[in-house]
């Protein structure tokens, strides 16, 4: 294989051109690697990781299947045995925590992550498979002939392929200049943003009360977002924690008083739920990247001629209320695109009517089959009582009960009926019952 | 409390001398929100003595949500050069 510069009659062509060495784009790679066919990954980031981001944590349990013989070695951090939610009111918290001996079996179902070591370690292992990794290579454009896509444009070269497969991540440029895509709103978009912070081993497992690389998961949601949809996140990587919040885009356009977003983090980590968690800590990293939480609605058309579109870059991503979903679908969906090309190599047909077939995968996997059960949650999501009023009113109740100052006590009953009649026997909280049915 | 531009010292950047944030000045002009200022988790964009938007390219974290959060169209933003930007270690 070589490169032609631009200009030149003949443009060199190769069988697969996947765009964007994310978990999405390799794991394509990883599909295709035994194929014999020639495939090559470009990636604009110094390293395939170097400009991913996640909150995060990986479920392994819908993977397995399709990636079978990937786990063993894979530099993952902690397997998540520990899931805590906690409610945050104004000066209090209620946690609940879940410990089951099921998440610390093997094979274990999650395991926390950090993205510039998993997907630079699975481009090496793309890479040893025979599949060309190049980083620092940024695609311009694509290139069509007779409205098919056959190939590539990047600053130096043009680079000619049977099929390309759009795997550039949320902000897809690949997938807008071929038309699948809708053009982006914000309501269909949160924004992640993180601190790492290094911590030693031994006292991350101290303080969460865990065993030797065992894992915790926290979600919280309550005043720290201050009625913008979203919550705060916190995850156990083997020497450091990733703390961080998740907001709406649309919910953090409407809120009022205007207040600079990167702050809430600041304020998030005075709380003493957070400061006693990360004491000694040392920030290593701040980090931030886009959520996709339109669902299904939202999703773009993911074949074309010659195209194929997976993971974010195809919208696959997904607010489930109480987790955030996003990296199995891309992974689930690169192995799905080179399954489909695998087939379109066979026919010798890469038109749209033969890359339906991915489609067809698609629907009939996890993915699509969970947006789908999970397509009313948005306009749950835009219920703002959901962020501030329901996680203050269950911390508030649980201190009043556990409440003994100077005055007598009240009988418990007395004390939870008045609060219960408060603030849960009305018809707003009737009406968000009656919409709470729909997840 | 650590501040925003000591959090972005920590990171690995490799800036180029062009940026790839461009704002159209028109819309910024005639814009009362200001969406990108409270968006931005990196806290680049604000306004100048002449009360115009600017924004610096150069602590960008890449995530995109200034295009997303401006509803008017002004942020035009395309991913750094070939081997420039923020370089994440953890991620």
């Amino acid at each position: 294989m070589r490169y032609a510069p631009c200009g030149e009659s003949e443009m060199d062509k190769v069988d697969v051109i996947i765009v964007g060495g994310g978990l999405a784009g390799l794991s394509c790679a990883y599909e295709l690697a035994d194929a014999g066919m020639t495939v090559i990954t470009l990636e604009r980031g110094d390293f395939s990781g170097s400009k991913n981001v996640t909150g995060g944590r990986i479920y392994l349990s819908p993977l397995r299947h399709y990636l079978p013989d990937l786990w063993k070695e894979a530099p993952l951090e902690r397997h998540v045995t520990k899931e805590l939610i906690t409610l945050l009111g104004e000066t209090n918290s209620t946690t609940f925590e879940l410990y089951s001996d099921r998440s610390n079996q093997e094979p274990y179902p999650s395991y926390t992550i950090l993205r510039a070591k998993f997907d630079r370690w699975l481009a090496d292992l793309v890479s040893e498979k025979g599949v060309f990794v190049i980083p620092q290579k940024n695609v311009d454009d694509l290139i069509w002939e007779g409205g098919k896509v056959i190939g590539v444009k990047t600053k130096e070269e043009e680079l000619g392929a049977d099929c390309v497969v759009a795997a550039d991540g949320i902000l897809s440029f690949l997938s807008e200049k071929a038309g699948l895509r809708k053009p982006f709103q914000p309501q269909h978009f949160a924004l992640g943003f993180k601190e790492v912070i290094a911590l030693d081993p031994k006292t991350i497992e101290d303080r969460f009360r865990m065993g030797e690389k065992e894992g915790a998961a926290q979600l919280f949601a309550g005043t720290l977002t201050k009625g913008i949809m979203g919550g705060g996140f916190l995850y156990t990587n083997q020497e450091s924690l990733s703390l961080g919040i998740v907001v709406g885009i649309h919910s953090l356009n409407q809120r009022e008083p205007r207040e600079e977003i990167y702050k809430f983090l600041d304020e998030f980590k005075q709380r003493p739920e957070i400061k006693n968690l990360i004491r000694g800590g040392e920030v290593v990293e701040y980090s931030a990247h886009l959520v996709s939480e339109g669902g299904i609605h939202i999703k773009p058309r993911v074949y074309g001629d010659g195209i194929l579109v997976t993971g974010d870059a195809a919208g696959l991503g997904l607010n489930m209320l109480v987790t955030v979903r996003g990296m199995e679908y891309a992974m689930a969906s690169g192995v799905l695109a080179g399954r489909t090309i695998k087939m379109a190599k066979e026919k010798n047909d890469f038109s749209a009517s033969s890359l339906a077939h991915y489609e067809k995968l698609l629907n009939e996997s996890f993915i699509i089959k969970e947006m789908n059960n999970y397509q009313n949650t948005l306009s749950i999501l835009e219920n703002e009582r959901l962020f501030s009023k329901y996680p203050r009113a269950v911390s508030d109740l649980f201190e009043k009960v556990m409440k003994v100052d100077e005055n007598p006590k009240e009988g418990l009953y007395k004390t939870i009926w008045e609060t219960v009649k408060k603030d849960f026997l009305n018809f707003e909280t009737f009406k968000d019952w009656l919409q709470f049915r729909k997840i | 409390m650590m501040k925003i531009t000591e959090k972005l010292a920590i990171d690995a950047f490799k800036n180029d001398k062009e940026t790839h944030i461009t704002l159209d000045q028109k819309i910024c002009h005639a814009c009362k929100e200001r969406f990108c200022i409270y968006a931005c988790p990196a806290n680049l964009y604000s306004l100048n003595e002449k009360g115009e938007m600017g924004v610096e390219f150069a602590g960008c974290l890449e995530c995109g949500t200034c295009q997303i959060a401006c509803i008017y169209g002004s942020v035009k933003w395309k991913y750094p050069q070939s081997g420039f930007g923020v370089q994440y270690r953890f991620g």
